[in-house]
């Protein structure tokens, strides 16, 4: 018997509402189908399953909210033996379905497989549940039940930001003052908030991720100036010889080199658990997209450093559509394990990131601008990018920080091999 | 209805029981002829004689072990310790014989002793006259342990605490003695063995006893004037603890404060505040704040005593700090 539990989807989850069940008891399910519609601050995720098997029970309703780690339904497995995988194993997108065999190792589980000497972690690393735990009162989150008051959507007052019960109670007399608190409050309708309160509680779910990073990681911080003339050039060479609609955009390359340059300094494809850093043997690239209206997202791009170009300027246009839809995949918001962040559209020439725990680096990529540039010995205009990282001091040295950036630069000098 | 000293309500409360009853004998250092350390017992000795008002030599082992002896003849003792600190002489006696010896006797012998002493600091005595050491007596099962907090206690718990058959410690901090009162007669139903609500209060409840609670009725006056209403609970009795008093205080009020001159570490606030946590959690607004003695021997120097202890403003601070929202009005300036 396998659970499917609630998945966390970033370090910033604390719950999900179920919005919809997509499967049925007695249907069969393959690795990779999507079960069940959550409802997070991110918007709705399709969430898929990674037990192959018939599914048995549906334990928690649609309309219902759980925390992380919640026994969603039950799974009865089908050839292997029983096994509860608590977090989606993040290799493979999940539409492939193919049959080769898959190491599973989810972000914050360590996969059985590896030999790594990491102990079986619970449904989420102990650093990871300290900062979605939300600060409120025992009497405090007691009223709230009692009121129907969602806690995480209280600001707090007391010592702390702590949610005090004047708070809970403050905030039941505001919902009640809302003709559609009744609707919220009632079970079998599905608690959708509106735009403006999803984007208020995705604010405070970054604030409460960017302040726990800030307050914890030690960053350090490097920047190199690369020259792009190569890549730009062989990139136009490409781009004439294809259809508009499978060109590139010089952004993918910059993604394939950070993630292949992660084999120089792999202790910054990684997960800090809290007290030590758990290195990631695959490279899913997470990038970061930001969101009409205000707000991003962090979404992984599967095995990054090993697919094709233009399969990745696929799937990261994929995502950039979904994501700004609001509909995203639960492995697509777990498995990043590096953050690979451009605000080059922006105009800006460099971005110095805050890194997204349990991660432990973050490479950013500025605009590409025209610059006198000396090759040579002779001075000449070549199209340039800053590339900076932070990284976590706790898990590397600047040094190899510095290996990092230099083989990002290394790699962009041959986009052939890319 | 009189106005009179706390110390005088000591004396009258030891003369009264002179009096009622022959079997009751008072035994200390200079209890007859210099009339007690601190005057509590002036005139007795002429009154009672010498037979019933003992002067003791100096050594705490032997008179408190004398007045469990003579408990256990038949007689009613009250022994006087002039301070907390010297009591330690006699811990060996009071811990291991005076609190065991109806239990290993199966209930065949009682000790019915009262144990008189000061405790406290505040008065420049230094280290060995000062620590307020009641959490040690109250952590030994077998023992009563009373703290008089007001002037009508001083009077009526001795009393009470002679009329019990266990031996009981009664508790008198040394600032209190010169505090002034109004007494009434002893009230229908006197129970020393239950805390007091001293101030009502709806927003926060300040748990004390002895010496501190002026100085909490003090910062509840302080914290009224901001918005705050506090509950005041005098334990009176530290053992057995009344924790139902306070319980049923944190679950209206929902906020805690716990004030004892006792050093924090291991003390009778860290037992409140777990009672609380144990029995109350889901009652809790904040976190349970306790204002407790510096963790070091009380020192000589008059301002690093002060700042040793707690003081009113400490225990303002530390009740804004659990009540929520009201803070910063307190801090604003108010426009009326």
């Amino acid at each position: 018997m396998a659970e499917f539990r609630m998945p966390t989807l970033g370090a910033d989850m604390q719950a999900g509402t179920v919005v919809a069940w997509l499967k049925k008891p007695g249907d069969v399910l393959r690795r990779g189908d999507t079960l069940a519609e959550v409802d997070t601050e991110k918007g709705v995720i399709d969430v898929e399953v990674f037990t192959a098997g018939v599914l048995e029970a549906i334990v928690v309703p649609v309309g219902a909210k759980v925390p992380v780690g919640t026994v969603m339904a039950t799974i009865r497995a089908g050839a292997e033996p029983a096994a509860a995988l608590p977090l989606p194993p993040p290799r493979g997108l999940p539409e492939t379905g193919e049959e080769r065999p898959v190491p599973p190792a989810a972000p914050a589980t360590p996969a059985p497989a590896t030999p790594a000497p990491i102990p079986p972690a619970p449904i989420y690393a102990p650093g990871l549940a300290a900062a979605v735990r939300l600060k409120i009162s025992p009497a405090a989150r007691r009223r709230a039940r009692e009121l129907g008051v969602d806690p995480a959507a209280v600001t707090g007052t007391g010592r702390g930001g702590a949610i005090t019960l004047v708070d809970v109670e403050q905030a039941a007399a505001r919902a009640a003052a809302a003709p559609r608190a009744a609707a919220i409050a009632a079970p079998p309708s599905v608690p959708m908030p509106p735009p403006a309160d999803r984007q208020e509680r995705m604010r405070r779910t970054i604030a409460a991720a960017m302040a726990r990073s800030k307050r914890e990681i030690p960053h350090y911080y490097l920047a190199t100036t690369i020259d792009l003339g190569r890549a730009m050039a062989w990139l136009a060479d490409r781009n004439a010889a294809v259809p508009v609609a499978e060109r590139l955009l010089p952004g993918v390359l910059l993604l394939k080199a950070a993630a292949l340059a992660v084999r120089e300094a792999p202790e910054l494809n990684a997960v800090w658990d809290g007290e030590r850093v758990v290195l990631r043997e695959t490279v899913h690239a997470g990038v970061a997209i930001a969101l009409r209206g205000g707000g991003l997202v962090i979404l992984a791009v599967h095995d990054t450093a090993t697919r094709p170009l233009a399969e990745l300027m696929t799937t990261v246009c994929e995502l950039t559509v979904r994501a700004r839809a609001g509909r995203m995949k639960s492995s697509e918001l777990a498995d990043s394990t590096l953050t690979v962040t451009s605000l080059g559209d922006r105009g800006v020439e460099a971005v110095y990131g805050v890194i997204y725990p349990p991660q432990v680096a973050i490479v950013g990529f500025g605009r590409i601008t025209d610059r006198p540039w000396v090759v040579n010995g002779g001075l000449c205009v070549r199209p340039v990018v800053t590339a900076t990282l932070a990284a976590d001091h706790r898990v590397s040295d600047g040094h190899r920080g510095g290996l990092f950036l230099d083989a990002v630069d290394r790699l962009l000098q041959e986009p052939e091999k890319l | 209805m009189t106005r009179i000293t706390y110390r005088e309500a000591v004396r009258q409360g030891l003369r009264e029981a002179l009096a009622a009853d022959d079997r009751v004998v008072l035994v200390g250092e200079d209890v007859g002829r210099y009339g007690g350390a601190y005057a509590c017992s002036k005139g007795l000795l002429d009154e009672f004689g010498a037979e019933r008002v003992r002067d003791a030599p100096l050594s705490e082992a032997a008179f408190v072990g004398a007045g469990i002896g003579a408990a256990l003849a038949g007689l009613l003792p009250i022994v006087e310790i002039m301070t907390v600190n010297f009591s330690l002489l006699a811990l060996d006696q009071i811990v291991n014989n005076a609190a065991t010896l109806r239990h290993m006797s199966g209930g065949q012998m009682s000790v019915p002793l009262v144990i008189r002493m000061a405790t406290g600091a505040g008065r420049q005595v230094a280290a060995q006259h000062s620590h307020s050491l009641e959490v040690w007596y109250a952590h030994v099962p077998g023992l009563k342990v009373l703290a008089a907090a007001t002037v009508a206690d001083a009077r009526w718990m001795l009393a009470a605490a002679l009329a019990d058959p266990n031996p009981v410690i009664l508790f008198e901090h040394a600032l209190l003695y010169p505090v002034e009162d109004d007494v009434d007669a002893r009230p229908a139903g006197f129970d020393p063995w239950h805390a007091a609500i001293r101030r009502p209060g709806r927003d926060a409840t300040i748990v004390t006893y002895g010496g501190s609670l002026p100085k909490c009725l003090a910062a509840a006056e302080t914290l009224a004037g901001e918005g705050i209403d506090a509950e005041v609970v005098d334990l009176r009795c530290l053992r057995p603890l009344d924790v139902g008093c306070v319980l049923e205080s944190v679950a209206r009020t929902h906020r805690a404060v716990v004030v004892d001159e006792g050093w924090k570490t291991c003390g009778l606030g860290a037992e409140i505040s777990a009672t609380i946590a144990e029995e109350r959690l889901y009652e809790l607004d904040a976190p349970v704040a306790r204002v407790c003695t510096a963790e070091a021997p009380i020192p000589y120097a008059q301002h690093l005593e002060t700042a040793a202890l707690p003081s009113a403003a400490r225990i303002a601070a530390a009740v804004r700090d659990v009540v929520p929202g009201k803070t910063a009005a307190a801090a604003a300036p108010r426009a009326e």
